[in-house]
């Protein structure tokens, strides 16, 4: 376990990695600021959908230590999107704060994209196994469900922000939708279950499993 | 993180245009420059037209012109490797590779419309119509970048007084070559193929207002709209329509594509206008290619002398 999670730690590295070579060996292309943005942007949108991948994988083919491997994608994710947000208040806007407000007021694809980012920040703080003790598992799970609102408003700041072309956003926006909609199947379906004896509280033993 | 800043480079420095060239045009060029020594030039001439007009042709007495900046120019690579060029991808790296193989010849060009001599034109022919001029122009994109390009060509007023503008005629229309066996972006219904740009006539008739059949002293490379395209500095880039084979004088405004695709973002004026956001995004800065940090957008683009009268006493907040 321990040799597999620094094999996929330094693997989580390489889109940076990969940034740091094309800006040193000039192949960033003609925007490189530009280029970095929306690499940036992509990787975040990607560990997010990792990250909620773990759950649904994990549960569909009973491999349980999945769950173990889920922190570091999240932190990766929040690493990724904290390195998308220093480029926008960096190279985009030179930590013109008046400028910034007036965009995350203004720019609906901005207010989203911000929205995305300030909510991974107490994922990110109360990710420690100190702050799940402290806060409970129950109060834990129910704070890191943020992580849902956090991916929608991602891809909806992808969606925003294009000119035409919907394809990219769309993609991500199908993955977050299926990975979503597992679990609200997952919610919904012992809830049903459990409803139906209720309905019928004298026949409840001819309710049949599954 | 390392970010490299793009060091400024002395022309002396920059790699010749040769190596920039695909392959096969160098070949091809190479090819013709032999057979020119070895046979006098017979060979050359028996070329088809269309081998000798392929990007990285040099064109031949090319004026200076009053119009251009002095400003640095964009190096010839990114010009030419970061193309918003849908008929062909929607990523900026894509048309240099998927435009390679476009044909440009036979290319002709129709007149049409409120005009007293409708014409088609044979582009070769056109590009004979007066001598060419390099013209040194900023070309903002509405996205927020802009490039200085030194485009060869000369004025489209040239062109249109050829077929005689009725006096009822208002506007000049623009279409852009509607061919998806050759231009995969026009097989996505992402935006209303052709492609649709329009001018006023008075702005059509502007001296700024630009032909283009070359850049950099050469042919027009495929991907930045050989064999044809218009160019119109102090609006933004989308405007000035690539790749054209019709040109029809209207006396209605035309609808151009990107207006019809998302009415409440790009206007039929769409001039380079710091003080009018796009509603996603702010046009006060743009990022140069090639610059670290982003410079203040100039109204006009910077050419307000010579084009803010047409506009005078018109909203330009409405008429975006």
């Amino acid at each position: 376990m321990r040799w597999l999670k620094i094999v996929i730690f330094l693997a989580c590295l390489g889109p940076l990695i990969r940034l740091a070579w094309k800006a040193y060996s000039g192949g960033l292309g003609a925007n490189p600021i530009e280029f970095i943005t929306h690499s940036t942007g992509d990787w975040t949108l990607i560990f997010l959908c990792v990250t909620l991948g773990v759950t649904p994988l994990r549960r569909l083919t009973k491999q349980y230590w999945l769950i173990r491997l889920r922190r570091m994608f999240g932190l990766f994710a929040f690493f990724y999107a904290a390195l998308h947000f220093t480029t926008y208040i960096w190279l985009d806007k030179f930590f013109d704060l008046h400028e910034m407000i007036k965009d995350v007021s203004k720019r609906p694809f901005i207010t989203a994209g911000f929205t995305a980012f300030l909510l991974l920040v107490p994922l990110a703080v109360t990710s420690s196994s100190g702050w799940i003790r402290r806060l409970g598992g129950k109060r834990w799970n129910l704070l890191h469900r943020l992580i849902y609102v956090s991916a929608i408003a991602a891809v909806i700041h992808y969606l925003w922000l294009v000119k035409a072309d919907l394809t990219k956003p769309l993609r991500y926006a199908a993955v977050v939708g299926v990975l979503l909609g597992y679990r609200i199947l997952a919610w919904s379906v012992p809830l049903i279950r459990s409803k139906k004896p209720a309905l019928f509280p004298g026949k409840r033993a001819e309710v049949p499993e599954g | 993180m390392l970010i490299k800043k793009p060091a400024d480079i002395a022309s002396s420095e920059i790699t010749p245009r040769g190596l920039y060239l695909s392959r096969r045009a160098f070949l091809r060029g190479a090819a013709i420059a032999g057979a020119t020594t070895l046979g006098g030039g017979l060979l050359g001439k028996l070329a088809s037209p269309w081998e000798q007009a392929s990007a990285g042709t040099k064109i031949d007495g090319i004026q200076k012109s009053n119009f251009s900046t002095n400003e640095k120019i964009t190096p010839y690579k990114d010009v030419t490797h970061y193309n918003n060029y849908y008929e062909f991808s929607t990523d900026k790296e894509g048309p240099a590779g998927l435009a390679k193989n476009f044909r440009t010849r036979p290319w002709t060009v129709k007149i049409e419309g409120l005009v007293s001599k409708k014409k088609t034109l044979d582009v070769d022919s056109i590009m004979k119509l007066a001598s060419p001029e390099e013209r040194i122009y900023r070309h903002r994109c509405v996205e927020g970048w802009s490039i200085v390009v030194p485009w060869v060509g000369f004025s489209l007023s040239t062109l249109l007084k050829q077929v005689e503008p009725l006096g009822k005629a208002k506007f000049v229309e623009f279409t852009t070559v509607y061919d998806p066996s050759q231009m995969p972006g026009q097989r996505e219904r992402v935006l209303e193929w052709p492609y649709v740009e329009g001018l006023r006539l008075d702005e059509a008739m502007h001296p700024l207002t630009f032909l283009c059949f070359g850049m950099y002293g050469e042919v027009l490379p495929n991907q930045d709209g050989a064999p044809l395209r218009l160019v119109v500095p102090w609006k933004y880039g989308f405007k000035s329509a690539k790749a054209i084979v019709k040109i029809a004088f209207t006396e209605k405004q035309p609808i151009n594509t990107w207006n019809k695709a998302t009415p409440n973002e790009y206007g039929f004026y769409s001039n380079v206008n710091p003080n009018v956001d796009h509603p996603r995004w702010s046009q006060a800065r743009e990022r140069r290619l090639g610059e670290f940090s982003k410079r203040p957008t100039l109204m006009f683009n910077g050419y307000g002398d010579q084009v803010a009268s047409l506009y005078s006493g018109m909203d330009l907040k409405r008429y975006f």
